[in-house]
């Protein structure tokens, strides 16, 4: 078990990626604390989708270890995932389910209880409102991704590695999605995010890491 | 104790293991073939005739040891496929991909040979017996393990999903021995009675022994020769194997 | 613990009723491969008596299978299938959830749908109950087994032959005692110690299979 009064930390030690033939990166050692976040940057095909995955414990790294509060994420599988959010580049919802259903099942298999009542308040405040109850197949790109981010309103996860997650949004979700990762930066918690745009989120606690070939 | 626990890490990196496996492909080689030229002698011409069976009973110097060998591949495999997924290993993946090929072979020259006893013993190329059922079945789940290798283009994706079905095909084949057994006898078809009632001569248990001491040195001596490609196919890009150079290889 | 398990169903359940002809296909393959066995062996009902509880639970055996394919391939086209592996409840546990769901939509039906193709064989009644019963029984294992092959087979390119090259030997156990159980109630012996195996079956499928679908997710995601 994780103290949940312990100051959260995610280690990274001597990480090795490979795909395929090619090395991605080696020997990646880094930390990041509690009230940080880390901005990933890197060319195309540098390997920042790998290593995301690799943190959030999704692909098994060639070698190396990723530790959260000290423990090998792979010993603590769902201890683990109870303090993390991941969001791909997928947005991990059902095109047959509305989005109120599908805010609604993350949360539960999240361990969280949200009532339908909840569900349609966060939905309205990230901007859907009048969406709530559509397929979500019928949605725009856009709109899909503001549903998959609703569980960044939701969830208390004190991890969150979020992939390109200003993709396909418009102005106003962009700024109100900056808003909302400064305040879980705020309040103490992780981000690790990958972005190609530059956003104007960099505050005090944020730190860059360039993945690429000129630094394996 | 503690020298031989650092040699077995020592040897469990691909590139280490490589020069030792020639030496050991090399070794079995001539185990194997002496074993198995002295055994085929002896099957021929020293074993007695069957006073039941005649002359044609003298395929199960082939045929007994090749069953058994193919049964043995296989968990063997499955040993290494546990061992690769607990100690992620790269090595152990490979050694069950270098026996497989050798394993379904076994199945295979298993079933050959039954078919090939069973013309004049039965009249038919074919029985629905428990046991050829059972080693068609395995023959099945070889070349299923090969398959699925086959299919999935990541090496690493390759090892660890088709040692999770090596695993799970280990604890289904007692299951599927078992009811195919129970199948069979359910039918009344027809039972392969192996020299159970005409006791076994001497020779003719030293001749099968002989075979499948044999067909095991074979099978180490094919599987290292095996395991070698697999390695430098895989490590392709590493150092190790470019300073191999055009010399050994 | 059973509140992920029961959402998990309800959630899977919901998206077969929005897209019903699914399940209809498979039921509709079960229906003609069996038809097709009269018209390739010829009508005599006493050859057809003979060979009915084989080819109804091979029939079976071949549209769970093909069903089977789908478990998990639109979770992971979406991505809810790698959301699936980072939550806090067990995995195994999600899996479950998925085969059961997936058995209510494509195995009940063909429990269903039985009775009135054994009636083609001129089956009795006494062995149409067994078949029933033993297709209840064995229907949801080969879920349980199949659902392993599919992780395995997941995202591949000749997915659907290989799925069914790696699970048809797993089968064969189930299908032993499957049609075993409808073979002995016509020849008059009684299903019962058949029956009995398939719950065995069943029942250890259920324990393990799961685990080692999960696994398999793991991998297939990595």
């Amino acid at each position: 078990m994780i103290d949940a009064n312990t100051e959260p930390s995610l280690q990274i030690q001597a990480l090795c990626c490979v795909r395929g033939d090619r090395v991605l990166f080696r020997d990646l050692s880094f930390a990041v604390q509690g009230g940080e976040l880390l901005h990933l940057k890197g060319h195309n095909g540098s390997g920042k989708t790998t290593l995301l995955r690799a943190l959030a414990g999704l692909l098994l790294p060639e070698s190396g270890e990723v530790r959260w509060a000290g423990q090998n994420i792979r010993s603590l599988r769902e201890e683990y995932s109870r303090h993390l959010l991941y969001l791909g580049h997928l947005n991990g919802i059902k095109g047959d389910l509305t989005a109120v259903e599908n805010l609604r099942i993350s949360s539960v298999l999240d361990g969280l209880q949200l009532s339908e009542k909840r569900a349609w308040e966060v939905l309205g405040e990230i901007g859907l409102k009048g969406h709530e109850d559509l397929p979500s197949k019928h949605l725009s790109q856009g709109q899909k991704r503001r549903v998959a981010l609703a569980r960044l309103l939701v969830n208390r996860a004190r991890v969150w590695i979020l992939d390109e997650p200003f993709t396909a949004l418009d102005v106003d979700a962009v700024q109100l999605l900056q808003e909302v990762i400064r305040q879980h930066v705020a309040n103490g918690g992780v981000a690790i995010i990958t972005t190609h745009q530059e956003v104007a989120m960099i505050g005090e606690h944020t730190r860059t890491i360039s993945l690429g070939r000129a630094d394996v | 104790m503690t020298s031989r626990l650092i040699n077995w890490f020592k040897f469990s990196s691909p590139a280490s293991f490589y020069p030792l496996a020639r030496k050991i492909s090399l070794v079995s080689t001539v185990i194997a073939v002496v074993l198995i030229a002295v055994g085929l002698y002896m099957s021929f011409f020293v074993a007695p005739t069957d006073y039941k069976q005649g002359e044609g009973y003298r395929i199960i110097f082939v045929h007994v040891p090749a069953s058994w060998m193919s049964m043995f591949i296989y968990v063997v495999m499955a040993g290494w496929a546990a061992l690769g997924l607990v100690f992620n290993t790269r090595l152990s993946a490979m050694m069950a991909q270098a026996l497989a090929p050798t394993g379904a072979m076994f199945a295979f020259l298993s079933l050959w040979t039954g078919s090939f006893w069973g013309k004049p013993m039965w009249g038919t190329w074919w029985v629905w017996d428990a046991r050829i059922t059972s080693e068609l079945i395995l023959l099945f789940l070889y070349l299923g393990y090969m398959a699925l290798r086959a299919a999935i283009d990541d090496p690493r994706r390759g090892d660890r999903a088709s040692a999770i079905l090596l695993l799970v095909g280990v604890v289904n084949v007692p299951i599927i021995y078992y009811s195919v057994k129970w199948w069979n006898t359910l039918h009344q078809g027809s039972t392969i009675r192996m020299n159970q009632e005409s006791t076994m001569e001497e020779t003719m248990l030293l001749t099968m022994l002989i075979m499948t001491l044999g067909f095991w040195a074979y099978s180490i001596a094919v599987a290292m020769a095996r395991v070698r490609t697999v390695i430098l196919e895989r490590e392709r890009s590493t150092t190790w194997v470019r300073e191999l150079g055009g010399g050994e290889i | 613990m059973f509140e992920p398990l029961y959402w998990i169903i309800r959630r899977d359940l919901t998206i077969a009723m929005r897209r019903r002809s699914d399940i209809f296909t498979t039921l509709i393959f079960f229906v003609i491969v069996v038809s097709l066995f009269p018209l390739g062996i010829g009508p005599e009902p006493d050859t057809l008596r003979l060979i009915a509880p084989g080819i109804v639970w091979v029939g079976a055996l071949l549209a769970s299978m093909l069903a089977l394919e789908l478990i998990f391939s639109a979770d992971h086209r979406d991505g809810t299938l790698e959301q699936m592996l980072l939550t806090p409840q067990p995995v195994s546990l999600l899996v479950a959830g998925k085969v059961i769901a997936h058995w209510l939509v494509s195995g009940i039906p063909l429990v269903l749908m039985s009775p009135l193709l054994g009636v083609q064989y001129d089956l009795s009644w006494e062995a149409l109950g067994t078949l029933v019963v033993s297709l209840l029984l064995g229907t949801p294992a080969l879920s349980l087994i199949g659902a392993i092959g599919a992780a395995l087979t997941l995202g591949l390119r000749s997915g659907g032959v290989l799925l069914a090259l790696l699970v048809l030997p797993l089968y064969i156990p189930v299908l032993i005692f499957g049609a075993g159980a409808v073979e002995a109630t016509v020849s008059g012996l009684g299903g019962q110690s058949h029956l009995s195996m398939l719950a065995a079956i069943l029942v250890a499928s259920l324990v393990l299979a799961p685990l080692a679908t999960a696994a398999a997710l793991r991998v297939a995601e990595d």
